[in-house]
């Protein structure tokens, strides 16, 4: 694989790790439109895919990253994406976290904790709406995102049981 | 500290666990005040977490410890995942098994958007900007830095001006 798409894949995981404010899972329509409508690195089904298997898989969300990196430019492509998604937010956080006790009555920094909540449920409800387009295209699949969705919300059930329980439907050919 | 933390495998309430009530690293309201810096900073919430209790207790030295333990495990473990997924994709059986899987991962983000819009923080003017965040990403598809420069600043200023 070229260094050309090396460097792209750090290029663009390093400005998303400035701008993912609440997480990994927040910039995945960002990673969606770099990814996939802009590069065309891989389709949108095989994006929900990889989403899917770092959901499955233990570990941080963000391995979402390296599975794209891995995707793209193979185990280069794994470890470039997955540090540029991690170093520039980690050398801001190890530089922050010192001053941050200092600060903690400032009434700025609960206005800008205050303005980015909403940004970021926002951005949550576009991850949950374009990953579900990606990922279903039927009405069984539909259906099994709405009931894991509500599963989640309003039982107790461990979330690797609702995913465990929609595979064993997409093996029966339910979807 | 590195084996300890690749065994919890990141996911948050975990790593809360470890910390808090079986290492006794740090007391509850450390880490919920830790978390919420995490969360407020850019970045991978849990990755974030990590270097800060690194930095705690080792410096600069803990937080690189605290995050290639953190990762390193689970990173191997995603990318076999993906070799078999990728080696396998072709087989029915198991484009068929990740079609219900895909389904599922996907109510998990969609069920966790809405718990935090439940918020009650949102009940407010502020919703408006969930909304606009919402339309502006998924549905006119802006680019997430044009959104984090042109909305982002009018919501912490609403924020600020609702404060007063």
């Amino acid at each position: 694989m070229s260094d050309s798409v090396l460097a792209q894949l750090a290029l663009d995981f390093a400005a998303l790790s400035l701008v993912a404010v609440g997480g990994a899972v927040a910039v995945l329509p960002e990673m969606h439109r770099n990814v996939v409508e802009i590069h065309g690195w891989m389709s949108a089904t095989q994006f929900a895919d990889l989403f899917a298997l770092a959901q499955a898989s233990p570990g941080p969300n963000v391995l979402v990253v390296s599975l794209i990196g891995w995707k793209v430019a193979g185990i280069a492509g794994a470890v470039v994406a997955t540090l540029a998604i991690c170093v520039p937010s980690c050398i801001l956080t190890y530089a922050v976290s010192g001053a941050w006790q200092r600060f903690r009555e400032a009434p700025w920094r609960a206005a800008i904790q205050g303005g980015l909540v909403p940004v970021t449920v926002g951005l949550m409800l576009a991850s949950g709406y374009l990953i579900t387009r990606s990922a279903d295209h039927s009405i069984t699949a539909f259906a099994i995102t709405i009931i894991t969705a509500m599963g989640v919300m309003m039982t107790r059930i461990h979330p690797l049981w609702l995913i465990a329980a929609a595979g064993l439907a997409g093996l029966a050919g339910f979807v | 500290m590195e084996a300890s933390l690749s065994g919890f495998g990141g996911v948050l309430p975990w790593a809360r666990r470890m910390i808090v009530d079986r290492r006794r690293w740090l007391t509850a309201e450390e880490f919920t005040e830790i978390l919420s810096l995490c969360q407020f900073l850019p970045g991978p919430n849990i990755v974030n977490v990590s270097i800060c209790v690194g930095t705690r207790f080792y410096g600069l030295r803990g937080a690189l410890v605290a995050f290639v333990g953190l990762m390193l495990a689970p990173f191997f473990l995603v990318l076999t995942l993906g070799a078999l997924y990728t080696q396998f994709s072709e087989v029915p059986a198991v484009g068929a098994l990740f079609r219900g899987i895909s389904a599922a991962a996907a109510g998990l983000i969609v069920a966790m958007g809405l718990q935090m819009a439940a918020s009650r923080q949102l009940r407010s003017v502020m919703a408006a900007f969930v909304v606009i965040t919402f339309v502006a990403i998924a549905i006119v598809r802006v680019p997430l830095v044009a959104l984090m420069l042109g909305i982002a600043p009018v919501s912490v200023a609403a924020a600020w001006w609702r404060r007063r």
